[in-house]
């Protein structure tokens, strides 16, 4: 099944690490911090997905089971 | 405060009010042997979990604003409980932070048996062995004086089965959110953390944890006493039962009447003028037009014509010499000094619609000002880590699409508004500092 991610918005200080690293599916308000795209994440970004993930500082970003 | 209840002849005909004194014993505070007359001894089931279908039968649903069903959220309480082999706390949510509001403080102060009765049967349901009972530490009247008083009087008595706390909540807005109120329980500050997982399956200690309103304990102690039928004499075959309503008038004044789910909205505001509005469900609520207000009844399936919704029970009617638009300005500021400022976007967000709403009211607004609002508003929906944001906007949309004429005036530099004093309440004090929230 397809992994969706899901970010705490109380660990998210907007560093924006995420969104450089999956511009497909993050992209940053005007404040700076990130919009998720509610889909399921398309084939093919999971190890791009992942290392944003591990790119967060606040761990604030994670994986989930759609 | 606690306010003057309001009942009518018609009401008795219907068995109404249920959780409030009856007409004759009006604003009598009903202790343990009035009670016990009028309500009888509290119907244990001996079992955990019987009362489930009971409660799934009537239909009934959370009274603190969400509406979720009641046996959906023991079912899963139970059900963690099993899971994780851990034993589960109910805690009885008094908080009433929505400064509108006045009902549960009502209910509590005429009618805490019942909601301890509510307590000790939900705890039974899901097999609970520890009981809270939150409740709001700033009213004029002393309920926690009183709750400990028939919190004393039913250990005595050997009535209740789980000893009860009681835990007083910081009169902060947010201090009733279930996540906050859990941090403040657990010694941390009264504000909202992240979920998953949710409080039904790790809440207060990690334990599998129930939340309900205090009217939603009320229902249920009647519930398990009379049965789903009697539950469903009244309201709607959808939405079943009666409900608290704070409703205020044009002299502001909180009203606490016991209705029907489903009644013409009408029968709570009164007639109202043709170019009036009425508030429904609160500062996470929805203003609506009289025109729309005489078409709706009060229960979500009408209410969602008007992008509205029961919430709490709030219906509060705007006197003619006030502006809608100064009005929710004034209350928008005091939502965005609320907010725990802990998520980017409801930190970045609120504070510039608040601004934005502050200059629309003082007349002659920039240009892209009401274009701003929507943005803002799109950014943080469904982005904060409660739904303090949502409830925000949808106030705020509300108000400048029922007040659209008012907003044309003040782009004008005029405004109708005869009477500048402050008509919705909003509590003088807001947080300042991390104590505050403590
Ligand atoms: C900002 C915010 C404030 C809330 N304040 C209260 C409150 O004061 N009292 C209350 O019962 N529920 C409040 N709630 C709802 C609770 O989180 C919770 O859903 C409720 O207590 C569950 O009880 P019920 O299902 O019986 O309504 C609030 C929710 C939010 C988002
Ligand atoms: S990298 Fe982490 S902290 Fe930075 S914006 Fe993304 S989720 Fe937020
Ligand atoms: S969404 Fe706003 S009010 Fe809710 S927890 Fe985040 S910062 Fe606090």
């Amino acid at each position: 099944m397809a992994d969706k991610l899901l970010v705490n918005p109380i660990d998210c200080k907007g560093h924006a690490a995420c969104a450089e690293l999956l511009p497909e599916a993050i992209t940053l308000d005007e404040w700076g911090y990130p919009v998720l795209d509610p889909r399921p994440l398309p084939p093919g970004l999971e190890r791009h997905a992942r290392a944003a993930v591990s790119a967060c500082p606040t761990l604030a970003l994670r994986l989930q089971r759609a | 405060m606690t306010a003057v209840t309001d009942s009518t002849e018609s009401d008795a005909a219907v068995g109404l009010p249920r959780l409030l004194p009856p007409p004759q014993e009006k604003r009598a505070r009903q202790g343990l042997e009035q009670h016990l007359a009028r309500h009888g001894r509290l119907p244990y089931r001996d079992r955990a979990g019987t009362l489930i279908r009971d409660i799934e039968s009537a239909g009934l649903t959370g009274r603190g604003g969400g509406a979720f069903p009641v046996h959906r959220k023991l079912q899963a309480v139970s059900d963690a409980a099993d899971r994780y082999r851990r034993t589960p706390a109910v805690i009885a949510n008094g908080a009433e932070s929505e400064p509108a509001s006045d009902k549960d403080a009502t209910l509590l102060w005429l009618s805490p048996h019942l909601v301890l009765d509510g307590l000790q049967l939900a705890a039974e349901a899901v097999g609970a062995d520890t009981a809270i009972l939150y409740t709001h530490a700033n009213r004029k009247n002393d309920v926690g004086a009183r709750l400990r008083e028939a919190i004393a009087q039913r250990q005595e008595r050997g009535i209740d089965r789980v000893p009860v706390q009681l835990a007083e909540a910081p009169a902060r807005f947010l201090a009733g959110q279930e996540t906050a109120l859990l941090s403040h329980l657990s010694g941390r500050a009264a504000v909202p953390t992240f979920m998953p997982p949710r409080i039904t399956e790790r809440g207060l200690g990690n334990a599998p944890t129930l939340v309900q309103n205090v009217e939603t304990l009320a229902h249920l102690a009647l519930i398990a006493r009379r049965g789903p039928r009697w539950f469903r004499a009244v309201g709607t075959e959808q939405e079943p039962g009666s409900m608290l309503a704070t409703v205020r008038r044009l002299d502001g004044q909180p009203k606490i009447s016991e209705v029907p789910l489903g009644i013409p909205l009408l029968t709570l505001t009164g007639e109202l003028r043709q170019d009036g509005a009425v508030l429904i469900g609160g500062y996470h609520g929805t203003w609506v037009t009289a025109g729309q207000a005489q078409q709706l009844t009060m229960d979500n399936a009408s209410l969602a014509k008007a992008q509205a919704k029961v919430g709490a029970g709030i219906v509060i009617t705007l006197p003619s010499d006030r502006c809608g638009i100064v009005e929710t300005a004034r209350v928008v500021r005091y939502l965005a000094l609320e907010s725990a400022g802990q998520c980017g976007p409801c930190l970045n967000a609120l504070p510039r619609i608040a601004a934005a709403l502050a200059e629309i009211a003082g007349g002659r607004f920039r240009k892209g000002t009401l274009e701003d609002v929507d943005r803002w508003s799109d950014q943080v929906a469904g982005r904060g880590a409660c739904h303090h944001p949502d409830g925000t906007t949808r106030f705020v949309a509300s108000a400048l699409r029922t007040f659209a004429a008012e907003v044309a005036l003040h782009k004008a530099g005029r405004c109708s508004a005869a009477s500048k004093k402050p008509f919705l309440p909003v509590p003088q004090a807001t947080a300042r500092a991390e104590t505050d929230w403590i």
